[in-house]
């Protein structure tokens, strides 16, 4: 970019040059180390990357279906309190999705209040009028939470998203941190790094705590996938064989009577919850899209009686699409009657003519994303590109404004990365996982850090060149 | 009027089939012209059907049957009193507001073609709304070609449209489609209907749309039959399109060479029965 400034915020060191704490022996251990040992350490991880098999697939790129995502060697780190305030806001934050969920399949107080305007539930592509007035488990609608939050100085961090479908990403987190604690022994014993290898016994006793009420004993959990050409497949045989649950597939489920049940080879055993990893319009053919082959004809009618809990449950993305984003604050504010502890990126809706106006005569300024879209598609970064580009989108929001919303571009904070030129400050984002359950919320510390390798990029996706980084949070 | 409706569906497999799952959406319910003396729902096999209510106010009935089944007949009987409202349609269960049945589906989203139809009939929204609603009922039952042949349940409005011919279950989506593109609230009705022209035996219930207007509530248009409904209608299932009102979904497991056979009979009960 070519407004890239000094003024970005980086994590390790200060305007001055000076190094802040928690990255004092990690900034003094770059500084000693050979770059050849770098060197060779990061060919290692990616060694082993390929072994174990840990790929993603992009969507939109017929070359590679496969491929494997970039590992940054140098860890990212936050101090006990940043992660303290940090945590206290994503729990607050998945606190008000569940309340709003809720609410929108019920009593639908927020219109009421005028807080929301009617449209954003109805006129939601993705609410499920199947849902409306049916009870779930415990009255929990997302179990498992990624939320995108950013920092832009000391003192801030901004929500950039919230995921509350099936978000993913939660392997590279435990498979980087494994990595490390392999390549680098040496810096864990200098750094009181809080452990994220519990995240599995943490998502198990979340799942076992929102079975429903009619499953007996000790509650049977499967994780549900849409088979192995799915992006995401490694990851659900993976978390399955932490887990130690079945990974099935819709295939292998069936319903009778008002119950589910697997197949085992041992006869049918009965399910009680499914971290589904497929989408709301596959899961159930009679009840969503009739030509859909990887679901279990019948689940809905289960999930309607009771008999099994679905997590996440059907209908969370009208939580989470960039449309309701905008007024998360209030949000939060009605439910809980509390400040928002994390802070909302300023967004213009182009549903809103004024907004809309002031969007198409700034977008060189912006960031115009798709309501709906994901994983950096459908985006344009304005001051990035080129004018044939900006018209081109502009003309596009201009036809159909509701899917669209603008930001301004934010100045992303910068960690130490270890690139083609040496050791350099890359852009970051991080995604935590918050996990709700009947008991509490669980959120290990740390998460998948996402960093953008190109210089000056902001853009952190990896289906758009992005890396990760392991995430440290430092129990002092 | 008392109406007797009788509906039939059998399914034979050549090689058994090992397990069947079906929603019914087969059951009327009591409103303002509409009353149900007597309804039945039977099954041949031996199975527990669960009575529920869907998200929409309507009544399914769900069941599960373990194989091997060579044969299954779902039938739904019953007599219905009814009484001309004139179309207007009150005293219904409704879930949600009207508002929002402005939502289009992929089954009755519209295309250029829609729109364009839409806004001429309505003279750019200059026509009342109501007129609009009627102009479009007629127009669907004068211009549109009645053909059981070209489409099936997964058609679209889209096409059925291009190719001005389909089912009462594609005249709705077309109206749906088009009334939803003029912010009219519309939504999708299935039923039964007592033809004026003697036939009892069909192979299929019927189809049409609601439509709300702020001072009339919901009125029933019926573009098959280019009449607002009468007391020749009874109302069983209401959703977005075809798919959130279909009379069954079902699936079932294994069971080779199925052969469906359907039998709906709707007469006056005044009238000697046939069967």
């Amino acid at each position: 970019m070519s407004s890239r400034t000094p003024s970005f915020f980086d994590e390790m060191r200060a305007p001055d040059g000076s190094v802040r704490p928690a990255y004092q022996q990690l900034a003094h251990w770059l500084d000693t180390v050979p770059k050849d040992v770098l060197d060779y350490r990061r060919k290692e991880a990616e060694f082993i990357f390929r072994r174990i098999g840990i790929t993603f697939a992009v969507y939109g790129d017929a070359a590679s279906t496969e491929r494997l995502i970039p590992f940054d060697i140098i860890p990212r780190i936050l101090n006990r309190g940043e992660w303290q305030k940090l945590s206290r806001g994503l729990e607050q934050r998945v606190k008000a999705l569940n309340a709003y969920l809720h609410d929108a399949y019920n009593k639908r107080e927020i219109l009421r209040a005028g807080i929301v305007p009617e449209e954003l539930i109805f006129g939601n592509p993705v609410f499920r009028p199947e849902m409306n007035g049916q009870q779930v488990p415990h009255n929990i609608y997302v179990m498992i939470a990624g939320i995108d939050v950013v920092r832009v100085d000391p003192d801030n961090f901004y929500v950039l998203e919230d995921n509350a479908r099936v978000p993913s990403g939660v392997s590279y987190m435990l498979e980087n941190r494994e990595i490390m604690l392999r390549l680098f022994p040496e810096l864990f014993i200098d750094h009181p790094v809080a452990p994220v290898e519990n995240y599995a016994d943490d998502l198990l006793a979340t799942l076992k705590s929102v079975a429903p009420l009619t499953s007996s004993g000790d509650p049977t959990v499967v994780l549900m996938t849409p088979g192995i050409y799915n992006s995401a497949y490694y990851e659900h045989s993976f978390l399955a064989d932490k887990l130690g649950c079945e990974l099935v597939e819709g295939r292998d489920m069936f319903v009778k009577g008002d119950m589910l049940y697997m197949r085992t080879t041992e006869g049918p055993k009965r399910v009680d919850v499914i971290y589904r990893r497929v989408d709301d319009d596959f899961i159930d053919p009679l009840v969503f899209r009739p030509d859909s082959m990887l679901g279990v004809p019948g689940l809905m009618s289960v999930y309607q009686a009771g008999n099994v809990t679905l997590a996440n449950a059907v209908g969370t993305g009208i939580a989470d699409d960039k449309a309701v984003y905008s007024y998360m604050p209030d949000i939060i504010k009605f439910y809980l009657g509390e400040e928002p502890i994390l802070k909302n990126v300023e967004t213009y809706r182009c549903r809103e003519p004024d907004q809309l106006k002031y969007v198409l005569e700034n977008i060189d300024k912006l960031v115009v994303k798709e309501v709906h879209g994901s994983g950096g598609y459908g985006m344009l970064i304005g001051p990035a590109a080129d004018k044939k580009t900006i018209e081109a989108f502009a003309a596009k929001v201009k036809a159909a404004p509701d899917g669209f919303i603008a930001q301004p571009t934010l100045a992303l904070s910068t960690c130490p990365t270890f690139v083609e030129e040496g050791i350099a400050p890359r852009h970051v984002d991080l995604r935590p996982f918050v996990l709700t359950g009947r008991d509490k919320v669980r959120i290990v510390p740390g998460g998948l850090t996402r960093v953008a390798l190109s210089k000056g990029s902001l853009v952190v996706n990896s289906s758009q060149g992005g890396g990760t980084k392991d995430t440290w949070v430092l129990d002092r | 009027m008392r109406i007797r409706i009788a509906h039939e569906t059998v399914y034979r497999y050549d090689t058994p089939a090992t397990r069947a799952i079906q929603i019914l959406r087969l059951t009327p319910r009591n409103h303002d012209g509409q009353y149900v003396v007597r309804w039945r729902v039977e099954v041949s096999e031996d199975c527990r059907v669960e009575p529920r209510e869907d998200s929409f106010g309507n009544l399914t009935h769900t069941f599960t049957v373990d194989g091997p089944i060579s044969e299954l007949s779902v039938r739904v009987a019953g007599e219905i009193e009814t009484q001309d409202t004139h179309g207007i349609v009150r005293g219904t269960r409704e879930k949600f507001p009207a508002s929002f049945y402005l939502r289009q589906t992929d089954l009755t989203t519209p295309d250029k073609a829609i729109a364009d139809w839409a806004n001429e009939i309505s003279d750019g929204g200059r026509r009342g709304a109501l007129d609009t609603l009627h102009a479009m009922q007629s127009h669907i039952y004068s211009n549109f070609k009645f053909d059981v042949e070209a489409t099936a349940p997964s058609t679209t409005a889209q096409q059925a449209f291009a190719n001005q011919h389909g089912v009462c279950q594609d005249y709705a989506h077309i109206f749906c489609s088009a009334a939803r593109y003029l912010k009219i609230p519309a939504r999708y009705v299935g039923g039964y209907f007592l033809r004026g022209d003697g036939v009892v035996h069909t192979e299929s219930g019927h189809a049409w749309t609601e439509a709300f207007l702020p001072d009339l509530g919901w009125i029933a248009f019926d573009p098959a039959n280019g009449i607002c409904a009468t007391e020749a209608h009874v109302r069983v299932a209401t959703g977005l399109d075809y798919l959130g009102a279909a009379p069954v979904r079902g699936t079932r497991y294994g069971g080779l060479g199925e052969a469906m056979d359907v039998k709906v009979s709707v007469d006056q009960a005044s009238r000697q029965s046939q069967q």
